[in-house]
């Protein structure tokens, strides 16, 4: 089991209550793995933490995992034991933008 | 009695006004959506409990959300809590895909940037949502990069009428300091398949064919600021109206200029006439008078707030040319707010009334036809859009 924290508009859009989502990854649990789960659980998250047609992280969010910062790795990293045996979650982080 | 349901989207949120006839007494109901913007809402003209809203935000990008019973639940389609026989939920939310196949015959891969380099189409935000006027599971969104898409169903699925963005000029197409939106959908109630779209700052587009071909239609407008001021397109047009009884005539608020076509845009005439300011970017047709119809002046395009810091709608009754000032219950002093392209509405009763909501926050409502205003609301986030759905 998988523990991913998402943001709270997401949260919301996606009628999660809690602040975690757990979720079961089949095979490596990488980046794609991780969020292709998460996509598959809530469709309608589709496109809100990687775009519609290039697949690529929005630009303000970021991916932190074991106080390790996976936003510019690539989609088939793997991710830590740790996360991927539900020990630490992996985080999903709105930048502090805007008005 | 009839009611009016008045939709607004604002920077942080959508909210719903309601009131009986009178347009008196409000009730406001929201925030929908809180945090998000909302650029806009528009009811179905085929089913008034049919509502779709625009919602988006720079870190989560673009969703599409759908009512069924009037704005109390929403959901977006096909991403709402149902389960499949898997037990997995099924659906999907709102892909807004640009068209690259061969079917256009055209790469259509970029467009004109501010420098005057192409530029990747890159879909951001849907700015309009336009539901067909006899099917409430068909709507049109007119989005940026400027684009049409459409929905058969309900907002599910969206397929971009690519002739619209395939026209030969679109790689000419640049956007303006607000981005390169598609902020105006109009169809037309006598020819089902006549569409208008506006585009900033391309101009207005047309199709009678049902968005398969297009063609410009800004013969007659002068930008000053574009290298060929009688250009075909470049022109950037802030928002076009029309009157359900007399499609052939549209008003146009320009980035400078208020103009008027009398044959369906093929050819534009100025009426800017005696305003204070012919820049501005919301315009209205009244709903029962075709040559009665509202713009918001402001000072320039730079300074954009309302000349003098006083708050006023011009209101002409000869479509066009000679303008009157409306001022009774709006601020007359010291009021810097704009009112933005999709912030004015008009209900369908008698009298008509006009509504319109500020960058400060306030909706207003003139229950007869712009003599009298009144706040509805004066403290919500920005508005962006202001809707109004009359009801039996």
């Amino acid at each position: 089991m998988i523990r991913v924290v998402i943001p709270y508009h997401l949260r919301n859009l996606a009628g999660i209550g809690g602040g975690e989502v757990e979720l079961e990854v089949e095979g490596p649990v990488t980046l794609r793995s991780l969020l292709d789960a998460l996509e598959a659980r809530y469709p309608m998250l589709r496109g809100t933490i990687r775009d519609h047609a290039t697949q690529q992280r929005r630009a303000f969010l970021r991916f932190f995992a074991c106080e390790q910062d996976f936003s510019h790795e690539a989609p088939d990293t793997p991710l830590p034991e740790e996360v991927a045996s539900g020990r630490e979650p992996f985080l999903i982080v709105g930048a502090i933008a805007g008005g | 009695m009839s009611r009016v349901r008045v939709l607004v989207g604002t920077r942080k949120g959508a909210f719903i006004l309601t009131s009986d006839g009178t347009r008196e007494r409000w009730e406001v109901d929201g925030p929908h959506f809180s945090g998000w913007e909302v650029y806009h809402l528009k009811g179905s003209p085929a089913d008034p409990n049919r509502l779709y809203a625009s919602q988006s935000s720079g870190w989560f990008g673009q969703i599409i959300q759908r009512s069924d019973d009037g704005g109390t639940s929403w959901e977006p389609p096909g991403g709402g809590p149902t389960t499949g026989p898997d037990g997995m939920p099924v659906g999907q939310s709102n892909r807004f895909a640009y068209d690259t196949s061969d079917r256009t015959g055209k790469p259509l891969t970029t467009h004109q940037w501010y420098d005057g380099t192409q530029h990747p189409w890159k879909f951001k935000r849907v700015w309009h949502l336009e539901p067909s006027l006899t099917d409430p599971d068909v709507v049109f969104a007119g989005v940026e990069d400027a684009a049409l898409f459409r929905s058969d169903d309900g907002g599910l699925n969206w397929n971009e009428l690519s002739g619209l963005r395939g026209h030969e000029s679109g790689p000419l197409w640049q956007p303006g300091a607000g981005g390169m939106g598609a902020h105006t959908v109009l169809l037309d109630p006598s020819a089902p398949d006549r569409i208008f779209v506006a585009i900033s700052a391309a101009g207005v587009f047309r199709t009678d064919d049902g968005g398969l071909t297009w063609a410009p239609k800004n013969r007659g407008l002068r930008s000053q600021y574009i290298p060929d001021p009688d250009a075909d397109v470049g022109h950037c047009v802030h928002r076009i109206a029309l009157h359900p009884s007399r499609p052939h005539v549209l008003f146009m608020q320009k980035h400078w200029d208020v103009m008027r076509s009398d044959d369906a845009g093929d050819s534009w005439h100025e009426v800017s006439g005696d305003l204070p300011s012919d820049f501005g970017f919301p315009i209205d047709v009244h709903a029962h008078e075709p040559e009665t119809v509202y713009v918001v002046p402001l000072t320039s395009d730079a300074e954009r707030y309302p000349p003098e810091g006083k708050l006023r709608v011009y209101r002409s009754r000869t479509g066009g040319g000679a303008w009157e000032p409306l001022t009774e219950g709006l601020p007359q002093s010291d009021c810097y707010v704009n009112i933005l392209r999709d912030a004015m509405a008009v209900d369908r009763l008698d009298p008509c009334g006009v509504y319109f909501g500020t960058t400060g926050g306030q909706v207003y409502v003139s229950p007869d036809s712009g003599d009298r205003w009144r706040p509805i609301v004066r403290d919500l986030p920005a508005v962006l859009s202001v809707e109004v759905q009359t009801l039996p």
